[in-house]
């Protein structure tokens, strides 16, 4: 095990599990904040209502992440239209690329984890809500989602986790992040051991600081508490 | 609108659930101070009309006044009617108070933020306004102590008589209780059936499906005996209890005592 080498390039690992956390962070964000008009959605009684965010689920779900990815940052450049639009300088940078695309990506996720706790909110509550003279958004502002909130945190960390890894993905359209800061390393160093056993510890340690994260807000919210009836 | 509107007027309540017909047709009223006993075996639709006088249910066909004001209705899908007026059943809502057999707290919610929550969002009410109401309330159904706690920290009894704070918060006219101790150990059920009494004693008009015979005896101005879906006998405890007319209200009395 060469330690000199491993200790000589941590500044640069850290450089890129920085931008890994920010990818990872304004994506589960941003995604969660889609995710909100989604799920509600796709809880609706309406057919007409479920139609939209199912079509989008479907396609986000159904397809892998890198497909995702190479058709936003190769396919969108294909677009005489979008090259001379405003939205261009944003869209040829692999950066909002890998943060637009993972956005879309976890958010069809979060938006079916949303679906499935407010569907697993007991009817009764809701009903309290409005035989107490509450509007339906009332309700779904100050009942339903912080209820569902709370329903649906464990799977929302697990997604947050998951999108950690699957940021990996990133690296294929050039953005040195963890992956992509290690490989542009190794193709210098030659040793893949050490480098790639170094960036797998970097993913644990996020992966850890992030468990621990979830389980405080778990504990705040009262999240277990809630379940038990 | 006279004065003496009575505090709520059903006419003539038809429920059906695809070719089952529930409600075949009832007809209630209530005055001020009216406590009146929904009485009938499983299956009678004594919950189903309870529901569906705030629209919990849908009923489909039927007229319901709340001190004089109808509930705009209109006809929907497969023949329910729904309300017409958003705000106005939201309005009414809030004028009907209903307590379920389950409770349905919010159990992310403390007692206290359980109590203020529809008086601040409802009523407008602020804070301060809703939690000087909820401490008053809650004192006089036992609860004082357990403002601060979380309902799935309270026994059954305590969660009920929470509820039923809540639904007083929200100062109604008229309360609908649907089988509140249906789901209380034996030894809880009285400390509910206290609540209720006091509230009777208050004056206040209520509706109350309930299984406790006896207290229906005690508390009721008035006792509805319903039957597959319409009303068997209607009258006085007295009348009711001990004289009924009907066959099948005489059996389900002498099963009952």
């Amino acid at each position: 095990m060469n330690w000199e080498l491993m200790i000589k390039w941590t500044p640069r690992l850290l450089e890129g599990a920085w931008l890994t956390l920010e990818l990872v962070g304004i994506a589960v964000l941003a995604g969660l904040i889609l995710a909100i008009p989604l799920g509600v959605m796709r809880s609706s009684r309406h057919a007409w209502v479920r139609a939209l965010p199912y079509g989008y689920i479907f396609f986000f779900r159904g397809t892998p992440l890198l497909v995702q990815l190479f058709l936003v940052y190769y396919g969108m450049a294909q677009f005489e239209a979008i090259r001379h639009s405003a939205l261009w300088p944003v869209l040829r940078d692999p950066y909002w690329c890998a943060v637009i695309t993972m956005t879309l990506h976890t958010a069809a996720y979060i938006a079916e984890i949303l679906r499935g706790a407010i569907q697993a909110i007991p009817p009764g509550e809701i009903e309290a809500a409005r035989a107490l003279g509450m509007s339906r958004w009332q309700a779904l502002l100050h009942i339903i989602l912080p209820r569902a909130s709370r329903i649906g945190l464990p799977a929302y960390s697990n997604e947050v986790i998951l999108m950690l890894k699957a940021s990996a993905l990133a690296s294929t359209i050039t953005l040195l992040e963890l992956t992509g800061m290690s490989r542009t390393i190794i193709a210098r160093t030659y040793q893949p051991v050490e480098i790639f056993l170094m960036a797998g510890v970097f993913y644990l340690l996020a992966s850890y600081a992030l468990v621990r994260l979830f389980r405080l807000l778990e504990q705040r919210l009262r999240v277990e508490q809630c379940q038990g009836r | 609108m006279q004065a003496s509107a009575p505090a709520l007027e059903v006419r003539d309540l038809h429920k059906r659930y695809g070719d089952l017909e529930v409600l075949k047709g009832i007809s209630l009223t209530a005055r001020d101070g009216d406590v009146i006993s929904i009485l009938g075996s499983s299956g009678s639709g004594k919950s189903t009309f309870l529901r569906c006088i705030n629209l919990l249910e849908n009923p489909c066909k039927g007229e319901i006044h709340v001190a004089g004001e109808q509930l705009k209705l209109k006809t929907a899908r497969e023949g329910h009617l729904v309300a017409a007026d958003n705000k106005q059943i939201n309005r009414l809502r809030s004028e009907l108070g209903f307590v379920f057999q389950n409770f349905n707290l919010w159990p992310h919610m403390s007692v206290l933020d359980n109590i203020i929550e529809a008086p601040r969002r409802v009523l407008g009410l602020s804070r301060a306004e809703a939690t000087e109401r909820a401490e008053a309330l809650l004192a006089k159904v036992g609860i004082a102590d357990k403002r601060h706690v979380y309902p799935t920290q309270l026994s059954g009894g305590q969660q009920q008589r929470a509820a039923i704070a809540r639904t007083l918060c929200m100062e109604p006219k008229v309360i609908l209780f649907d089988e509140p101790t249906s789901a209380l150990d034996p030894e809880m059920v009285q400390e509910v059936l206290n609540v209720i009494r006091a509230l009777a004693e208050e004056g206040r008009t209520m509706l109350l499906v309930t299984h406790e015979m006896n207290f229906a005896r005690q508390v009721s101005s008035e006792v509805v005996f319903l039957h597959q879906g319409r009303v068997e006998e209607q009258g006085t405890p007295q009348q009711v209890f001990d004289n009924p007319q009907s066959a099948r209200c005489q059996q389900f009395m002498s099963s009952n005592h």
